[in-house]
Order: structure tokens, then C-alpha cells, then sequence
């Protein structure tokens, strides 16, 4: 369904892809030759089938610059693994924290200013979180390199210094989301049944919020993380042209300046497959961190 | 937060549980409705400050071009990249073009292109909410799914695939937006009609005989109007965010236009050359327009969903 959705999104008015490639003043007749050899004179649904099948065997066609499409894209999506990875390492237990924090003082300046200044940070598009950032780290202080792209063979730490600056804008634009999930939760578990009777019974503080509030309120959170998964893909486009960085995002945006339409949505529907796995994945982890589910599905 | 009872929903729930009759009675009660929520946002200071911002980029989309000291599309190659001074409030750019007044004029493409599309979105979700949500069944699952699949890709590389297809443009841009949102839109309408279809002022019209077309947009469409209202405000400002995103990548508008995402585009290889001023105040200008449309969707929201 999805890989429908996406090829005929690519292909509804794929314009002249021959003639995109050639450029305009090429003659007809190779205009023609070159649409042969790359199949779009066929019909659509032959096409998409051999599109289709050749995913599934891993043969994703050939880039219009006549390279594999699996060879253009494998690397990047490493890179961009990479990225992606640590800003969600920063900003998964941040925001829980910020928002569990928020919740513990719900209505108090603090929690107005971790709920409103986390929507408002997600709502700024993340080039301006970009520009903002290599203003004041790269530019500003210094410490920070101004692109993304690390020397070829860099220890992981000089990865990460060059990595967490764009990081961070990723950063900026999840918090909120995940931050209102999580004091929302914790909220609603604040004040639940089995919270007063954990307080009444004498346990101290620390033993409710862990055993008691946490467990329940970070629930509805995981599945948020996976759905900001899907989204932190799509955010990683701008950040990676914007720090020329060579992940997954840069390489779609070229490919879309340049009309490599078989790259361009090999790409798509890869991003879209790590969006289905990511939600699968919070699923399985919500049964089994919530009992009622996993005793529902065991009887 | 007022402690009058909201006609609002007092009206709904009467709808819903008495006979036929009574409907007669909703256009006065939707009308009161109205008035005591425009009373109540007039009164929120986050809708006012979110109209005070956006007002004045409304401002300058209209006058923007009258006032502004000089002409934003003039390139001065020469004078390129000069500091702010008093001759150029926010400096020139790359081509030497006066950052001030591109700023200012910027306004205009995203002030149209916004709202056209959250409209069109809008449109269409609801159209499709409603579809979904009344019949179910077959027509609900084919279509749910194919919401889903949209779903499953972020806006941005959809918005990137879309326009490639189509050859980016203004046009281009408000219908990416507008089918991309159409689908999330479409959810929360869908939801609120799921609990209206079984309220029984839709069963005394069915069973009036009204054609489907009637109860859906006649009957159920006024009813779910305080979500589709809180959804548009919200969705102004992701249509902002996507616009410029874009815009950015060089899909959205085209130049030599001064839109703000294009700006950014324009300049920010010459950042690390210490050349601020062609970056920041353009992606400040984002930056506060995003702000002040979540301070009306704030406003709106929290008198609509009470």
C-alpha cells in the first residue's frame, strides 16, 4: 500500500524524465532512447511492478547517473543512522525528564515554561534552530564546526563534536512532543488510585515516582518516540543540506533537484519502511512493559 | 476559563436527546455559541499577542512593498554582504539586495500560500472525515488505509516527492500542502463524527428520508465545526513550518522571489564566513510568524475544547 502510494506520487506527472536527464536541447530521438533504457516509456503498473519486485530482492533498479540505487543509498542511511541516533539518545531522556519534572509541578512557572517553551521550539522549522545554533556554537563561542560532514576515518569523538550541532536542532524540535507526552502521563498516574494508596502506605517519594508513577505514565510516551521517529526522518532532510552532511536526507534532496526519480523514491519508501518498523517496535515494547496488554494477548 | 455554562455544548447535548422538533431551535443556540466564544477570545491574551504578530505581517504582506526603503529584487553586486548600518538596517545579501526590505516584503508568498492551503487541506480532510467517518465499513477501511500509507511518510520528503512531480511553483506548493494535510485533518474529523452519527438528531434525519449528502454536511458537518476550527488554527502553523521547509530545499517558492525560506537557502553557505545578518533576520522572521500563529491556535483551542 504504502509503495503505491509512493510510486504513484512519483509518478502521477512524472514529467519527461528523458528529457529531465538529457536536458533541453537534446533531439528527440535520444530523448526517446533514453526513456527506453530507463523503462518509463512502459505503463505504469508494468513499472510498478518491476519497481516492486525488485525491491523485495533487493535490486532497487538503477539511478538515472547509472549507478545502483542500493549502492546510492546504503551509505547514507548509515550516516544518517548516525545522526539520528544521537539525537535521540539526548533528547528521548531529556524530554521524559522535562516532562515528568513539569508534571511533578504542574501549574507552577516551571511547568508553563517547559510546556510552552517546548511547543514553541517545536514548532520553529528546524533551519532557523540551525542557523541559531551555528550562530552562537560555530560561529559565536567557536566549538563547534560549522558543517556535519567529519574527515573520512574520524575517531568517534571527533564524530560527535561534528555531529551534535545538527544533533541538537533535532533536538529542539522533538522536545516538545515527547516532553507533553510524558507530563500528561504523569499526571494523569499523579493522580490515580494507586499513587495515594502508595503514598498513604508511607513509601517514600522517590519509591512512588519510580515504581508507581513512572511504569504507568511513560506508556503512552513510547508510542510517541515512534511516531517522532518517523517525523526525525523527515526533519533530517533540511538538517543534513543545511550541514552538508552526506546522510540519507541530502542524498533525497539532491536526488530530487536532479529528478532521479528511481533514488528519489527508493528513498521515500525505505524512510517510510523504518516508520513502519519504528512503530512495530513500540508496540512490541508496550506489551511488554504493560502487563494488561501482554496478559490479554497470553489468554 | 469563564464559569458560565457553555452554551455550546449545552446546545449539543440537547440536540441529542430530544425529538426532532428541537431542532429548530439550533441555529439561535449556534449563534449564541459564537458570540460567547468571540467573547472569550477577545479576552485571551495569547490569541491577542498571536494577533498582534501575525497582524503585522499581514501588515507588511499588503503595505510591505510601499514602505519598505528599498527595492527588495534590486541587486547591487558591488555592495554585497554589507554589515547592518544605518544605511542598510539588516545588511545586504550575497547579490547585494537589501535584507530589510526582503524581509519585509517576504511576508506576502507565505501569507497567501499558508492559508490558501490549510484551507484546501482543511476542505478535504473534512470531506474525507466525514466520508470515513459516517459510512465505515468497506469505503472506511480503503480509505483509512490509504490515510495511513500517506501517514507513514513525513510531510517534508512527501512535500519533496510531489513537488519534484509536479515542477515546483506557488500552485505546486499550496496543493502539496493541502493533500499532504488533508489525510491528518481528515483523522480528527473522522473521530468527531464517529461519536455524532449515534446521536440521535442524525437516526431522526435518516429517518426523515434526507439524502446522505444533507445529513452529512446539513446535519453533522455544524456539529463538528469546534474541531475542524481548533485543527485548521493548528495546522496553519505546521503549513508555515513546511512552507518554508521547502521553500528551503528549493522546492516551494522560486526566486528570485524574498521569501524567507529561500533567503535562508540563498545565504547559508556564507554563514561560516561569518556573514550573519542575510540568515538571521530571515529565519527570526519564520521564527516569529510560526510563534504568533501557535499563540491564536493556543487562544482558539483552549475556547474551543472546553
Amino acid at each position: 500500500m504504502l509503495s503505491i502510494v509512493i510510486f504513484l506520487a512519483a509518478q502521477v506527472l512524472p514529467g519527461d524524465v528523458g528529457r529531465r536527464v538529457l536536458g533541453p536541447f537534446a533531439d528527440q530521438a535520444s530523448v526517446d532512447a533514453m526513456n527506453e533504457q530507463l523503462g518509463t516509456d512502459r505503463s505504469l503498473v508494468v513499472q510498478y511492478w518491476d519497481w516492486i519486485s525488485g525491491v523485495f530482492t533487493g535490486d532497487l533498479g538503477e539511478s538515472i547517473r547509472n549507478r545502483e540505487v542500493s549502492d546510492v543509498l546504503i551509505d547514507p542511511l548509515v550516516a544518517s543512522g548516525k545522526l539520528a541516533l544521537l539525537a535521540f539518545i539526548i533528547v528521548v531522556p531529556l524530554a521524559i525528564a522535562g516532562g515528568v519534572y513539569a508534571a511533578m509541578h504542574e501549574g507552577s512557572a516551571r511547568d508553563r515554561i517547559i510546556s510552552v517553551g517546548g511547543l514553541s521550539a517545536t514548532a520553529i522549522p528546524e533551519f532557523v534552530w540551525a542557523v541559531i545554533f551555528i550562530l552562537i556554537f560555530a560561529l559565536g563561542l567557536g566549538i563547534f564546526p560549522t558543517t556535519a560532514q567529519f574527515p573520512a576515518g574520524a575517531s568517534v569523538f571527533t564524530q560527535l563534536e561534528y555531529l551534535l550541532l545538527p544533533s541538537l536542532c533535532l533536538v529542539c524540535v522533538l522536545f516538545g512532543y515527547i516532553a507533553r507526552m510524558a507530563r500528561a502521563g504523569t499526571i494523569e498516574a499523579l493522580g490515580a488510585d494507586y499513587t495515594r494508596t502508595a503514598v498513604l502506605k508511607g513509601l517514600p517519594q522517590r519509591t512512588v515516582i519510580m515504581r508507581h508513577v513512572l511504569r504507568n505514565s511513560l506508556l503512552p510516551t513510547i508510542a510517541v518516540v515512534a511516531t517522532q521517529a518517523g517525523y526525525l526522518l523527515g526533519g533530517l532532510v533540511i538538517i543534513e543540506v543545511i550541514f552538508n552532511y552526506n546522510g540519507i536526507g541530502l542524498t533525497l534532496a539532491r536526488a530530487a533537484t536532479a529528478k532521479d526519480i528511481p533514488v528519489l523514491q527508493s528513498g521515500v519508501l525505505i524512510i517510510g519502511i523504518v516508520y513502519l518498523v519504528a512503530t512495530l517496535i513500540a508496540d512490541i515494547l508496550y506489551s511488554i512493559l504493560n502487563p494488561r496488554v501482554r496478559l490479554g494477548a497470553a489468554e | 476559563m469563564s464559569l458560565t455554562p457553555d452554551p455550546a455544548t449545552a446546545g449539543a447535548t440537547e440536540i441529542g436527546t430530544t425529538s426532532p422538533a428541537a431542532i429548530g431551535t439550533r441555529p439561535s443556540d449556534a449563534r449564541v455559541a459564537a458570540r460567547e466564544r468571540l467573547a472569550l477570545l477577545r479576552r485571551s491574551k495569547t490569541f491577542i499577542a498571536g494577533c498582534i504578530i501575525v497582524g503585522f505581517w499581514v501588515l507588511c504582506a499588503i503595505f510591505g512593498e510601499l514602505v519598505v526603503p528599498k527595492d527588495p529584487l534590486a541587486s547591487d553586486p558591488i555592495n554585497d554582504l554589507i554589515a547592518p548600518s544605518a544605511d542598510n538596517w539588516f545588511g545586504t545579501d550575497k547579490l547585494g539586495r537589501d535584507v530589510f526590505s526582503r524581509v519585509i516584503t517576504g511576508a506576502r508568498d507565505i501569507i497567501i500560500v499558508v492559508p490558501l492551503a490549510t484551507i484546501l487541506a482543511t476542505v478535504l480532510g473534512t470531506a474525507l472525515g466525514l466520508v470515513t467517518g459516517y459510512f465505515r465499513g468497506a469505503v472506511d477501511d480503503v480509505l483509512s488505509r490509504i490515510v495511513d500509507a500517506f501517514l507513514a511518510i513525513p510531510v517534508i520528503i512527501m512535500g519533496l516527492l510531489i513537488a519534484v512531480s509536479l515542477g515546483p511553483s506557488k500552485t505546486t506548493l499550496i496543493l502539496t500542502i493541502g493533500v499532504l494535510f488533508a489525510p491528518i485533518i481528515s483523522r480528527t474529523v473522522r473521530a468527531a463524527v464517529l461519536t455524532e452519527r449515534e446521536l440521535e438528531y442524525v437516526a431522526a434525519a435518516r429517518l426523515r428520508n434526507e439524502r446522505t449528502p444533507y445529513v452529512l454536511f446539513g446535519e453533522i458537518l455544524p456539529n463538528v465545526t469546534a474541531p475542524i476550527v481548533v485543527e485548521f488554527t493548528v495546522r496553519l502553523g505546521y503549513a508555515i513550518f513546511l512552507a518554508a521547509g521547502l521553500s528551503f530545499l528549493g522546492f516551494g517558492i522560486q526566486p528570485p522571489a524574498p521569501d524567507w525560506g529561500l533567503q535562508v537557502a540563498e545565504n547559508y553557505g556564507v554563514i561560516s564566513g561569518g556573514f550573519w545578518w542575510p540568515v538571521l533576520f530571515p529565519s527570526l522572521a519564520i521564527a516569529t510568524l510560526v510563534i504568533g500563529v501557535n499563540l491564536i491556535a493556543d487562544g482558539v483551542a483552549s475556547v474551543f475544547e472546553r
